[in-house]
This record gives structure tokens, C-alpha cells and sequence, in this order.
């Protein structure tokens, strides 16, 4: 490696020294395993079947030892659904005896009300239980039959167990959005925190982006829905393409990929952030390449994520500042250049970007499930046409009156 | 993601002539901007922006008073108004607290 010839700046805004990358990352996600009794339409990892070359406990518990030389307060635990690994409790507690607290995100299906009195009573964890809809019939939709009653015996289990503070974890699509109240009523029955978090097109999102991503309509209602309510509600400082609007949201107004966000996949595989799973993005691997530590710092593609970014076409916006461009994966995934403008760009630049025939790269890695399961999601609404009135009348009918509809006005 | 926090606010001010420290439950990281300060308690992040701050807060636990520690990390009286600023922002976030201004030995060690 020797493309950090980028000389830091002393002093400035902290938005400029993120920019160049922190010493150790502060947002790490840790994908634990592609395995997952789940199918969920948009899993931003493919995930559903574990791969042979998962990492060991051994392996496991190596990382976690350098996250603390590292000072890495806190992992964000991912899947797949983590809580499969039949060592996820050891992994867990090993972790914060180590100064390593863990935030974990999961469908439900392991919080049983053992394992909630459990999480009670550890200190330094946090649940993130995923909920796409705040009815059966709106998260199902997306994330298969059943899960929406999972997820709310885990909340039940947690709040049982007066488990402080879990939180509900949605992303917000084109089916919820009109959910959002519901969603922090729902989060105050649990006495939980609500978690929103953005739509990416990664992964098997990239097959229903078009279909799930937020109408521009809907981003400004999630805009101004989120400058009501921001200060209750977690965002994973993932909105803020929607600062183009004009005011910005609470928190980091930046891409943090490879600066101060990463993925550690579970096989060891480190990409610049969790919604980049492609080889684009590989920076390195913590087996082979000496450690997570030696990736971090000495990866070339981090590197290059850290030099000072152009804008390109975006840096002419009034609203550069405050959006900065906005996800690099976002743009990837839908076929845009990464120094152009977000696909949901809110001035309106994503879709006449969009419209310029791009090609979407192939899919990353494919964990799915290659034949369906009855966890299977089906994206498919049974509706009547509302133009009918009644029967369609077939060819042989006899009667003189078919298909007359008379008027009764 | 990073600084996703919500807490509950601390109330005291730090004034220069009380004795303060880092919680027990925080870590500083240092950084080349500074430092990170992460409260693995209340889970908040918080940036220390310049290495002089870094440093002040890292020795205030080790100096009988807020004052001495200020001078000690060779802050310009200028300056004093904003760093207590800055200190009064700390410990609202229960980054730091008081300490017991007769014991020199409480430690501030996770």
C-alpha cells in the first residue's frame, strides 16, 4: 500500500477529518453468518444459506480481541440472522468482557424469554428487532409469512424481561411510509426506541429497489416526518440524501464508507461499508490479510476513499454541502457513477441520471436460498379490478340484458 | 450508525475550582484530530476536537482542580471560557463528573 500520500489537514471541521478516516472505525458492522431462517425480499446481504467457509469461534473471538487493541467501542452485529451461530451467546459475551459492546440486529426468532431475561441482565447490549411494517400484512409482504408475529414476541419477550431500551428497526419503504406513527406508537406499547433506517438497493434489493424504494413524494414526507420527530427516533445517520431538501438532520451528514464505517463479512471479507457487498468494495480479508487491523489501515481501496472526493457533477449543486452526494452504494447498485447524483436525489438529479441507460452491475455475493421455502416472501397482492362491477360476461351468454350495467343515477 | 445516542442530562457544571474526571464508563481513543470519548453506559459518542482538549480531559482527574488542569494543559486564559464550555458540554453527557476533591487516587479506568 502506498497511495496515502494525502497529507491531514490540522484543525477544521470534523466532517473534513472524517473524510480522511479515523485510526480505528466507529461504525463496524459484523455480519456473523449468511445463514437465516428468513427470506426477506431486500436482504441487503443475500443471506440465507451459511457458507462452508464461515469463520470459527476461534476466529471469532481473534477479531473481537483486536477490536479491543483497536478500541472499537461497539460492533453492530448482522446476518443473516446472527442469533443461528450456535456460539452468537458465547461470541456475545466474550465480546463485552472485552470492552467490546454489541448492538445486534434480529428478526426474533432466538428471543425466547429465557434468552430476553438474559439480555436483561448483560450490560453493554444492545436488540435491534427488524420490522418492515407496523401491520402483519405490510412487513410480511416483504419479509415473509410469520415474521411480523416473531418480531413482536421478541419485543414482548424483551419488554417481559424489562429489558431497557430495545429498538425497532425499520426500513423505510414505498409500503410503510404512511406507517411511521404507527411505527412509534408501536415502538412506545414495547417501551422500545424507534430505529429508521434507509433502503438500499444491495443485495436482493436490488430486485425490488423499483418497486420498494420511497416515491419523491415520499422522501418528502419522511423529510418532514423526520424533522418532527427526529429526536426520538435513530437513523443510523442513514437519511442524509434527504438534506438536499434544505435543513440538515440530526447526525453525520456523510458517506462514512471505509472512513469511519466498514463490514466484516462472515467469512472474514472486509468491504468499505455493510451495503457494499461486492468486489468493488473488498478491501481485504482478516485471514489472509494479517489481521482487521492491518486492512483497515492499509487497504487500497480504503485508501482511495479517504482521498478527497471531486463531486463531480454534484459539486455544481447549491445542495452539495449538505448531501455530499450521497450513498456511494446506492449509486452503485442502480448503475450510477459514484461521483454523480444519488438515485433518490430529492432536487430531482437521480432520476434524469437514472434515465440515461445505465447498466446495473451484476449481484455480489449470493447467499440466498436456491429453492423457495415457506419463509418465502411472496411480492404479490390479490386485488379486484375496480373498474368491474360485476362477473366479466362471457361469449355465450344468452341473456339479452348481459353486461348491462343499468344508471342509476 | 456513530452517533446515535440518546441520554439522559447531567445537570452540574464543572467550575475551576472543583476536582473532575472521566466516568468509569468511558473510553478515550485518541485520534489525530483529537480524541473519541465512548460511554459505554449511556452508549454515547462523543469527538474531542483538538488534541488540547484530548489531553485536558484525559489529566483532569489527575490535577486538584479544574483550574490547575486548564493551565497544566497550557490553555490560553483566553480560551478558559470556551474549554469550560466545552467541559460543561462533557459532563452533560456524563462524560465526566465530579470527583472527591481529597482523594487522588480514584480511578478512572474502565
Amino acid at each position: 500500500m502506498s497511495t496515502t500520500t494525502q497529507v491531514r489537514p490540522t484543525g477544521g471541521p470534523l466532517l473534513q477529518q472524517f473524510e480522511y478516516g479515523l485510526d480505528a472505525p466507529i461504525c463496524l458492522t459484523w455480519e456473523l453468518t449468511y445463514a437465516c431462517n428468513l427470506e426477506c425480499a431486500h436482504c441487503l446481504s443475500s443471506s440465507g444459506r451459511r457458507d462452508p467457509r464461515e469463520l470459527t469461534t476461534a476466529q471469532c473471538e481473534a477479531i473481537i480481541d483486536e477490536l479491543q487493541r483497536m478500541q472499537v467501542f461497539y460492533v453492530n452485529i448482522g446476518g443473516g440472522e446472527p442469533t443461528i451461530r450456535p456460539d452468537f451467546w458465547h461470541l456475545l459475551e466474550y465480546a463485552v468482557a472485552h470492552q467490546v459492546g454489541v448492538k445486534f440486529s434480529t428478526n426474533g426468532v432466538r428471543i425466547t424469554k429465557d434468552r430476553a431475561r438474559f439480555l436483561a441482565s448483560t450490560d453493554y447490549v444492545d436488540v435491534q428487532v427488524s420490522l418492515d411494517g407496523a401491520t402483519a400484512a405490510v412487513n410480511d409482504y416483504v419479509r415473509g409469512p410469520g415474521s411480523f408475529d416473531t418480531a413482536l414476541r421478541a419485543l414482548r419477550n424483551l419488554r417481559d424481561a424489562s429489558f431497557q431500551e430495545a429498538k425497532i428497526s425499520v426500513v423505510v419503504t414505498r409500503q410503510n411510509v404512511d406507517q411511521l406513527d404507527e411505527f412509534k406508537a408501536l415502538a412506545g406499547e414495547f417501551g422500545a426506541t424507534l430505529r429508521l433506517t434507509r433502503l438500499r438497493p444491495s443485495g436482493r434489493g436490488a430486485d425490488v429497489w423499483d418497486e420498494l424504494h420511497p416515491l419523491p413524494e415520499q422522501q418528502r414526507q419522511l423529510y418532514d416526518w423526520l424533522r418532527a420527530h427526529g429526536e426520538d427516533v435513530l437513523t443510523g445517520d442513514s437519511f442524509f440524501h434527504l438534506s438536499g431538501f434544505g435543513g440538515s438532520l440530526p447526525g453525520l451528514n456523510l458517506c462514512g464508507a471505509g472512513r469511519v464505517v466498514c463490514l466484516i463479512d462472515p467469512i472474514g471479507d472486509v468491504y468499505a461499508c455493510p451495503f457494499a457487498i461486492h468486489d468493488n468494495f473488498l478491501a481485504g480479508n482478516v485471514l489472509r490479510d494479517d489481521g482487521f487491523a492491518t486492512v483497515w489501515r492499509d487497504s487500497e481501496l480504503f485508501a482511495e476513499l479517504r482521498s478527497p472526493q471531486t463531486g463531480g457533477a454534484c459539486a455544481k449543486c447549491q445542495f452539495f454541502d449538505s448531501c455530499r452526494g450521497g450513498c456511494m452504494a446506492a449509486k452503485f447498485f442502480t448503475g450510477l457513477p459514484l461521483d454523480g447524483p444519488d438515485p433518490e436525489c430529492v432536487q430531482g438529479y437521480g432520476e434524469s441520471a437514472l434515465a440515461a441507460a445505465n447498466i446495473r452491475p451484476e449481484a455480489g455475493r449470493n447467499h440466498s436460498k436456491t429453492a423457495a421455502t415457506r419463509n418465502e416472501p411472496v411480492m404479490l397482492t390479490l386485488r379486484r379490478r375496480e373498474d368491474l362491477q360485476a362477473p366479466p360476461v362471457s361469449a355465450c351468454a344468452q341473456s339479452p340484458l348481459a353486461g348491462f350495467t343499468p344508471d342509476t343515477r | 450508525m456513530s452517533t446515535e445516542h440518546l441520554g439522559a442530562p447531567f445537570a452540574q457544571r464543572p467550575a475551576l475550582g472543583e476536582r473532575w474526571g472521566l466516568s468509569p464508563a468511558v473510553a478515550l481513543r485518541p485520534e489525530s484530530f483529537g480524541a473519541l470519548a465512548y460511554h459505554f453506559g449511556n452508549r454515547r459518542l462523543t469527538f474531542l476536537k483538538n488534541p488540547r482538549l484530548a489531553s485536558l480531559v484525559q489529566q483532569l482527574s489527575k490535577q486538584p482542580d479544574v483550574g490547575t488542569a486548564l493551565a497544566q494543559a497550557q490553555v490560553p486564559n483566553t480560551q478558559w471560557p470556551a474549554y469550560l464550555e466545552a467541559l460543561a458540554g462533557l459532563a452533560e453527557g456524563d462524560m465526566i463528573r465530579p470527583l472527591d476533591p481529597d482523594r487522588t487516587d480514584q480511578g478512572v479506568e474502565l
